[in-house]
């Protein structure tokens, strides 16, 4: 007959025998399980991210790139592979944390149940919600990381304030992931993602400064341009990828940007405990 | 362990627990037995402290939970009616991640999730995923799960629901067990069978109310006869011979399918119904049960 006999007292009133020094923060106890999730995706994560980025910079970058410098001298006085590399980094940092910030998000909620587990331990709404975005900053970084290093391997890198594009990364995609996160909440179908998707990343990706400066656009088109935070995100990185760095310039870039992590996570906020605490 | 005072659980309009009281000692195992829609998973959620109260008062180990819910959240457990576990990771990394929400020790949570994996008898299925488990070993998982942190109080919302018999019987076992080594065990369930065998008290619990509250034995001595007559006769005809058969018993009453006569001599009464002259298609003499409680309680049956 088998019986449970802890090994040791584990609790004496309430608090572990042996407490820790330091105890490990709440969110980051929420976002560690995501990290353990990614344990068994990270392989084939780690080889796209190092395969899209050469993709892309290869046949835009240089092949198509090559071309362009031909005709127009490069592109604002750089060659058309170093004009886009670092808007691509933005992009992708906009994509991943769109698809990480939208379905998994709904899926925790409401088909995996992962947020019920973590609300049943001595986690709080605020928590999971931290958490979970910590986990999406988390995973920009990784990725950010190799796509610096790709990018350093095509000559695309112009000054040290490169270094500086990982957290101006992170912060574009958390510009979009914080709002997405919010949104996520409120759903009860992926059907809106979709449309998101195809609305507004798509458009975004395609028309925000990657590919060609904004002032190619229509001047209606620029300035919507200037109210979408992938627009500031594009520039700061290239501003620092490129070594261009105007200060007071960039650092509104990176108000902006913060701007819309702060507002997502106010509103976050609201949307996890108005679905979560019922 | 748990007090309970005017409880009370709306949302919107509708009023899920209508201010009930409630006192679960240590060490005991205590049921909410009732139908689907009775407002038992509303109160498990406000007794793990997920679930914000919408009246009255809680306290559960000594605290409340509106202020108090992590530290309360510490020492309890819950396995909920859905499961929540991670299906694509195996069977020891959901028991690890989840004992680091509680921010235990690596080496403790491995320590205490191979007793706990003995416990569930799933040893064999550590480094197993857990999608291609069965029903009943993804409850235990769950339960085993629920147990990582040491908890001094157990909350199960319908246990044994949607699983084979086999399971339930294991489970059953398993948490016996659980009580016998003083975990407080707070069930809910609409299955009397489980009732009766794993709780100690309980309470039948109806619309948001309670019917009636004490041991399984108890209850069925005050709101039941000892033994029940089951007759089934042709369809539609159970209206009109129930009110013939009505001073055979102490108590009748009439079902879709049924006339049940409560006696406290069943054989006795079946006897007399054959000798007035009665031909039901089939009879059976048993004894009643938490659902002859209910239905008394209630005039409606625990499974609709």
């Amino acid at each position: 007959m088998s019986t449970v006999e802890p090994s040791f007292t584990m609790f004496e009133h309430g608090e572990f025998v042996r407490a820790r020094r330091f105890p490990t923060p709440m969110w980051l106890r929420a976002a560690l399980y995501f990290g353990y999730q990614y344990k068994r995706t990270w392989r084939s994560s780690i080889v796209t991210s190092f395969l899209i980025p050469i993709l892309y910079l290869t046949s835009m970058g240089v092949a198509l790139g090559s071309l362009i410098d031909k005709h127009s001298h490069g592109v604002n006085g750089v060659t058309y592979v170093a004009f886009l590399a670092p808007g691509l980094l933005a992009s992708t940092c906009m994509q991943i944390a769109a698809n990480d910030m939208t379905w998994p998000v709904l899926g925790a909620i409401k088909w995996m149940r992962t947020y019920l587990a973590m609300l049943a331990a001595p986690l709080n709404v605020y928590d999971v919600l931290r958490g979970h975005l910590a986990w999406a900053a988390m995973r920009l970084t990784i990725v950010i990381s190799i796509y610096l290093s790709v990018m350093a391997t095509f000559g695309t890198i112009y000054s040290p304030w490169a270094i500086v594009a990982l957290p101006a990364g992170v912060l574009t995609g958390m510009a979009f992931g914080a709002p997405m996160a919010a949104f996520a909440a409120t759903r009860d179908k992926d059907v809106a993602f979709i449309t998101i998707y195809r609305f507004v990343v798509v458009p975004l990706f395609l028309f925000s400064g990657t590919f060609f400066p904004v002032s190619q656009l229509p001047v209606v088109l620029e300035y919507v341009a200037y109210i979408t935070p992938l627009f500031h995100g594009v520039a700061l990185c290239r501003d620092l990828t490129l070594g261009q760095v105007h200060l007071w310039v960039d650092l509104g870039h990176a108000a902006y940007l913060a701007l819309w992590v702060a507002a997502g996570y106010t509103v976050g906020r609201r949307t996890y405990a108005q679905r979560l605490v019922v | 362990m748990v007090e309970a005072h005017g409880l009370t659980k709306r949302f919107g309009d509708f009023v899920a627990v209508d201010s009930v009281d409630f006192t679960i000692a240590k060490g005991e195992s205590f049921g909410f037995l009732g139908p689907n829609g009775a407002g038992k998973t509303s109160t498990m959620r406000m007794i793990s402290c997920i679930s914000p109260l919408s009246g009255g008062t809680l306290r559960v180990l000594g605290k409340d939970p509106t202020h108090d819910g992590p530290s309360i959240r510490a020492r309890m457990g819950l396995v909920p009616q859905e499961d929540s576990l991670d299906l694509e990771l195996t069977v020891l990394d959901n028991l690890m991640i989840y004992g680091r929400y509680f921010d235990m020790p690596r080496k403790v949570i491995r320590e205490r999730a191979e007793q706990l994996l003995e416990f569930a008898q799933l040893t064999e299925r550590a480094h197993d995923r857990v999608e291609p488990l069965s029903g009943g070993m993804k409850r235990r998982l769950t339960i085993a799960r629920a147990l990582i942190s040491d908890p001094d109080l157990l909350i199960l919302d319908e246990p044994t629901t949607g699983l084979d018999p086999q399971a339930r019987h294991l489970l059953w076992d398993r948490l016996y067990r659980l009580k016998l080594q003083g975990v407080t065990l707070v069930i809910t369930t609409h299955y009397m069978d489980e009732a009766e065998q794993l709780c100690d008290r309980l309470v039948v619990m109806d619309k948001g109310r309670f019917a009636a509250e004490g041991s399984p034995r108890e209850l069925i001595e005050q709101h039941s006869t000892k033994e029940v007559v089951e007759l089934r006769f042709l369809p539609g005809e159970h209206e009109s011979m129930a009110l013939d058969l009505a001073d055979l018993a102490d108590r009748y009453e009439v079902l879709p399918d049924r006339v049940l006569l409560y006696t406290d001599d069943g054989d006795a009464a079946l006897s007399q119904v054959h000798a007035k002259g009665f031909t039901p298609q089939s009879a059976l003499v048993r004894r009643s049960t938490l659902e002859d409680v209910f239905l008394r309680l209630t005039g409606r049956t625990l499974i609709d």
